[in-house]
């Protein structure tokens, strides 16, 4: 109910509209402007040699290993293979009948801006004070105590990107996180991620704008919105690089948060990830972005990607949608399930996100039904090609496809033990792993982070604790059927 | 005086249930779809699910005709005029019953004029009846009954400033023609957050709302005559509410509270007892922690097996084992996820729930038989027997997996064509990318049957 009753609102459909931006190549050094700004004090929780081994492994780089085993130490992918001998001292899980993937990846959240519970002073993921924020960062209102940190990870999220949400053309930086339990916001930001800018198509900006009798009112004033935007970036660029060629003689120019956000998109170290839904409106962006000459490294929602794989192929454009949301907004209207996949058989880099922060608790579910839909549509793509949706695709997106996103040596150590298939509704997460540490098990109550806002919410003397487990828990299996 | 009694004889209709659940309509339907077996279908070798008496049948064939179950079992004779379908390695289920949707009152959620589910600001409450908006040709329909969902309860949704959305009509989604099953099926009301937003103040104050309306319609039903003379004292709602609130004080229509604190289903239930109404909880996040007594009151709770997050504070108890811990307790439970475009995924989270605790059978149950327990429709649904409505589903592996879905769907007999607008757009953007067409996609139009 809560669902839909959200999405007939304005606010919920400028939630459902986020876009992310994640900074390109890794050549790039770290975007913080100023240097050093808003550092990660990220630190990964004490972790053991741990050697998982005869599981049946999807890679994230499209391949599977049957009885493999991978080998996690000092935070890293250590081995993968077939076989991989134990270390003296290491904990060794046998995995037999168990599956294991890479940490899964979201490229949109917007968990801890607008966390649970909802509230009006909670809800601090859109600053539709003006369409273009850019100057903004989302990582300023994360609230670390959102519970949704905690059953996102329970459902195997090790990477997660917050964004702002899509009520304005430029909404704001988002940031990536690490799944990780934390009193800051800075303890959980990725070191030396890129940044992503968010910016957002169609219906949100003109209904927020437009309601207010201002500009944007309408499609094309979106885009005006975005090009004029860009053309005064190009100026305060021009301005800075003058500055600096005259060896930097005289006072500065005036610093412009948020044309200083857009000229480094300009520069390439800030991708634009951008909410958009209409095939028509993903390729007026693209000739915008050509204009400027900045990439779009994702559409976001994008349920009509399916129209155009080939445009998105050709622009190295990745598309980041749900499974099967569709008809909350006409720009959502012509939602199908086979999205996801023919976005992929068209040649384009495609994956799954959530918007959501009951979706990103089974994103493997997800996938499962896109590639679902695929197979009834005739496409038959491989579950372990599937995998990449929810792993090194994301990661793509997110800049960070060469630290995570797949179990290949040198990587981060993000991985997740499933009880089973993660393409069955009957699996869980048994283990998350994030740099080696595990920080989810199933099995132990010590590894389920609790969030300060849970903490007594349910004191004695009768009332029954709500993570109380039932005595039918461990039977999850269909009656015969599969 | 004339026209009060033509308002009264009109209102007469409109108060009592009426149940129009005989073939004859779907046999008009089955016509108008061209079915050239006479509405007799044979469904032959699957694993059939009853949920009835008869269990689980391996190789059975569940015999339709003329809308109806006319025989399920091992050793069913076949007529010869019988269409067949061979679910040789297939599982066979009745149809899935959405409990609480807006099927038919809404197209597309940010568009105003497609949304007809509320009473809003208008004068009405009680008397809101949603049937009258309901639109059998709205394109959700297609895409939810391709996915094994054959029947629904419209609900109406709280709107204005009114604790009393109206009454829900249960609907039958494979016919365009005689789809109202039963109307007034349920009458809706809210308390709780919800309720307090609604009245304005405080939860209690909506609990004291709703308790005056119950008071009022009573006192309205004992004195009809008296009021219409202007002999009686003035009354919170206005007449036709009152009317519309009597079958729920007579026990014979449910009243849906949309609830979730512990607390707050307490307080319903003290509020069903005084009234004796047939209560029926909708939302229940914290419906596990007060299981003993709702089972006590047997009172059924229409829940959404995936809400596991504090997202309010009336909800802080969510658990993804509120199903398992309410089955245990005894509780009837049915499974609402309040998503009409996506009313498919309930089997998604059906399956949750089972990886949660709940025992698969029970999931099954809580997707097609309950929800005609909750509303007393289960002498003609809910299960696959003899007699009863063939809202029929042949489903290509276990119903709750992700990788399944329905190959067959018959809804009262009518065999569905397994199309909707959703299939028809990716039929039309596949052929366009495997470059088959020369012309426009636009040019591409799928076959609709």
């Amino acid at each position: 109910m809560r669902m839909s009753c959200l999405r007939a609102t304005t606010l919920a459909l400028v939630l459902a509209g986020s876009v992310a931006l994640a900074a390109h190549a890794a050549a790039t050094p770290p975007t913080e402007f100023p240097p050093g700004a808003f550092p990660s004090t990220y630190q990964p929780l004490p972790a053991q040699v741990t050697l998982i081994e005869h599981a049946t492994i999807y890679t994230g780089t499209g391949e599977r290993i049957d009885d493999g085993a991978v080998l996690l130490r000092d935070g890293k992918i250590a081995a993968i293979g077939k076989q991989v001998d134990a270390p003296a001292g290491a904990t060794v899980i046998d995995a037999k009948g168990k599956y294991v993937t890479p940490g899964l990846i979201d490229v949109h959240s917007h968990l801890g801006v607008y966390p649970s519970p909802a509230v009006e002073s909670t809800g601090n993921g859109n600053e539709m004070t003006n369409p273009n924020t850019s100057q903004v960062m989302a990582e300023h209102s994360v609230w670390p105590q959102d519970p949704g940190f905690n059953t996102a990870r329970a459902g195997g999220v090790t990477t997660l990107e917050i964004l702002p949400g899509s009520g304005n053309l430029i909404g704001g930086r988002g940031v990536v996180l690490k799944n990780v339990p934390a009193t800051t916001v800075q303890a959980m930001k990725f070191p030396d991620a890129p940044y992503g800018l968010k910016m957002a198509c169609g219906e949100n900006p003109m209904r927020v704008y437009g309601s207010r009798h201002q500009f944007p009112s309408t499609i094309m004033g979106d885009v005006a919105g975005y090009r004029q935007a860009f053309a005064d970036a190009q100026a305060y660029d021009r301005e800075w690089k003058a500055w600096e060629a005259k060896g930097k003689a005289g006072p500065p120019p005036k610093r412009d948060l948020g044309k200083e956000t857009l000229a480094e998109v300009l520069d390439g170290k800030i991708r634009v990830q951008m909410h958009c839904y209409r095939a028509d409106e993903m390729a007026q962006l693209l000739d915008v972005a050509h204009e400027f000459g900045f990439t779009i490294s994702a559409f976001h929602h994008a349920v009509e990607a399916y129209k155009i794989p080939h445009l998105l192929a050709k622009t190295n454009t990745c598309a980041a949608v749900w499974a099967d949301w569709w008809g909350f907004k006409m720009e959502a209207w012509d939602g199908i399930r086979a999205n996801l996949a023919m976005t992929d058989a068209g040649g384009a880099c495609a994956m799954i996100h959530s918007d959501d922060e009951n979706g990103i608790q089974r994103l493997n579910q997800e996938v499962a039904k896109a590639w679902a839909a695929g197979l009834r549509a005739g496409l038959h793509i491989s579950k372990e090609h599937a995998v990449m949706w929810m792993t090194l695709n994301p990661a793509k997106a997110l800049g960070l496809a060469d630290r995570i996103g797949s179990l290949e040596p040198g990587k981060d150590a993000d991985v997740v033990l499933w009880s089973a298939d993660p393409f069955s509704v009957y699996a869980r997460t048994e283990k998350v792993f994030l740099d080696g540490a595990v920080v989810y098990d199933r099995a132990d109550p010590a590894r389920q982070s609790k969030s300060d806002f849970m903490l007594g919410s349910f004191i004695g003397p009768h009332a029954a604790k709500p993570d109380k487990a039932t005595d039918a828990t461990a039977t999850a299996t269909g009656e015969g059927t599969r | 005086m004339k026209y009060l009694v033509m308002l009264l004889a009109l209102l007469c209709v409109a108060c009592s249930p009426a149940d129009h659940s005989d073939g004859q309509t779907g046999a008009v339907a089955s016509t108008a779809t061209a079915d050239t077996h006479s509405g007799t279908w044979a469904i032959t070798g699957g694993t059939v699910y009853t949920l009835g008496a008869a269990g689980k049948i391996e190789h059975g064939t569940v015999l339709i005709k003329d809308g109806r179950i006319a025989a399920v079992g091992t050793d069913v004779a076949i007529p010869a005029d019988a269409g067949r379908i061979d679910a040789t390695g297939k599982v066979v289920t009745p149809g899935i019953f959405d409990p609480e949707s807006q099927f038919g009152v809404v197209e597309v959620g940010a568009v105003r004029e497609t949304r007809d589910g509320s009473a809003g600001d208008s004068r009405f409450s009680a008397a809101f009846d949603v049937a009258e908006a309901i639109n059998p040709r709205s394109v959700l329909i297609p895409v939810n009954r391709i996915a094994g969902v054959t029947r629904a309860m419209v609900s109406p949704t709280n709107g204005g400033k009114r604790i009393i959305a109206g009454r829900g009509a249960i609907i039958d989604l494979g016919s365009t023609e005689g789809f109202i099953h039963r109307d007034p099926a349920a009458m809706f009301a809210t308390l709780g957050e919800s309720g307090a937003r609604q009245v304005g103040g405080s939860r209690a104050a909506a609990l004291l709302a709703l308790r005056e309306a119950l008071q009022d319609a009573r006192d309205y039903a004992d004195n009809a005559s008296a009021y219409a003379k202007n002999q009686r004292r003035s009354y919170a709602l206005s007449m036709l509410d009152l009317q519309a609130l009597g079958p729920v004080l007579d026990g014979k229509q449910p009243l849906v509270i949309e609830v979730n604190r512990a607390s707050d289903i307490e307080a319903a239930l003290r509020l069903a007892q005084d009234f004796k109404l047939k209560l029926i909880v909708s939302g229940g996040a914290e419906a596990w922690m007060v299981a003993d007594e709702l089972a006590k009151a047997k009172v059924p709770v229409m829940l959404n097996p995936l809400e596991d997050l504090p997202a309010h504070f009336e909800t802080l108890g969510s658990t993804l084992e509120n199903a398992a811990r309410l089955q245990k307790a005894g509780v009837l439970i049915a499974f609402a996820t309040g998503d009409t475009h996506n009313a498919r995924n309930v089997t998604q989270a059906a399956g949750n729930a089972v990886a949660n605790g709940l025992p698969w059978l029970d999931a099954l149950k809580a997707l097609m038989l309950n929800p005609a327990r909750i509303y007393g429709m289960d002498q003609d649904l809910g299960t696959l027997e003899q007699g009863k409505l063939a809202d029929v589903v042949v489903w290509s592996a276990d119903p709750l997996e992700l990788s399944s879905a329905a190959d067959q769907v018959f809804i009262a007999g009518r065999k569905i064509p397994m199309v909707s607008r959703q299939t028809m757009l990716r039929d039309r953007y596949l052929q366009e990318m495997q470059g088959k067409q020369a012309l426009p996609a636009g040019y591409i139009v799928p076959a609709a049957q």
